[in-house]
């Protein structure tokens, strides 16, 4: 089981801030892939993923990063702090 | 070091007051104060949504590459979260080092890593609708010469 996390437009695009899944995916692209086929609310939120960032257990990665050992998933558009 | 990420106001001449005093190695104190502006106009509010845990993170590892680069003596780094109105102090950033140049460039790459990796995401609320901040291009660019 995995935690997957959407915060900002993602969040609001899929309906909900964080939902527990069984996967088998094997990358973030993987999971990604599953996501989009689900529904069409996950579709439109990963439809253009270079306007996305991923982060795997709360550090910043890459959606070509493996899963194994992975608890947290969290997808974001990019970052506006400050 | 200090990181507080925190949807309550601060202090910013309280927290400035005595930062960075007392001690016989520090020659410069700087500190930032960001505030909610009104690019556009008609802007009611502000929201600012964060990720738990790793906006913390995040923000302490930026603060010990900042101590470590620079050398520094302290820094001190808060963050808002939730709803704020224009003219609120959304954030603030303090730098205590040897030399100016030293606490100047600390303070800048702290500002320009908390606004590109720090996981905040900013929504304008107005009276035309609610609108995602995008991240600029710029700021992506800022990184580059750290």
């Amino acid at each position: 089981m995995i935690d997957v996390l959407y915060f900002a437009w993602v969040r609001e695009r899929i309906g909900l801030p964080r939902e527990r899944l069984e996967t088998s995916a094997a990358t973030v692209a993987d999971l990604v892939a599953e996501l989009k086929a689900r529904e069409d609310r996950y579709a439109a939120a990963f439809a253009d993923v270079s306007a996305l960032r991923v982060a795997l257990d709360q550090e910043l990665s890459s959606f070509a990063a493996p899963l194994a050992g992975v608890r947290e998933v969290a997808f974001f558009p990019p970052m506006t702090g400050g | 070091m200090q990181v507080r990420v925190q949807s309550a106001p601060f202090d910013y001449g309280a927290e400035c007051a005595g930062f960075g005093l007392g001690g016989a190695d520090v020659g410069a104190v700087v500190t930032f104060l960001g505030v909610v502006r009104d690019d556009r106009g008609g802007l009611s509010r502000m929201e600012i949504e964060h990720y738990p845990g790793m906006t913390e993170k995040a923000i302490a590892a930026m603060a010990d590459e900042a101590t470590r680069r620079w050398s520094l003596a302290d820094v001190l780094v808060i963050h808002r979260h939730g709803p704020l109105q224009p003219g609120e102090a959304i954030m603030m950033v303090a730098t205590a080092a040897r030399h100016r140049k030293a606490a100047f460039e600390a303070a800048e790459f702290l500002m320009d890593y908390l606004k590109s990796r720090a996981p905040f995401w900013k929504k304008e609320i107005g009276a035309d609708g609610a609108e995602w901040v995008a991240a600029k291009d710029e700021d992506e660019d800022a990184l580059g010469r750290w």
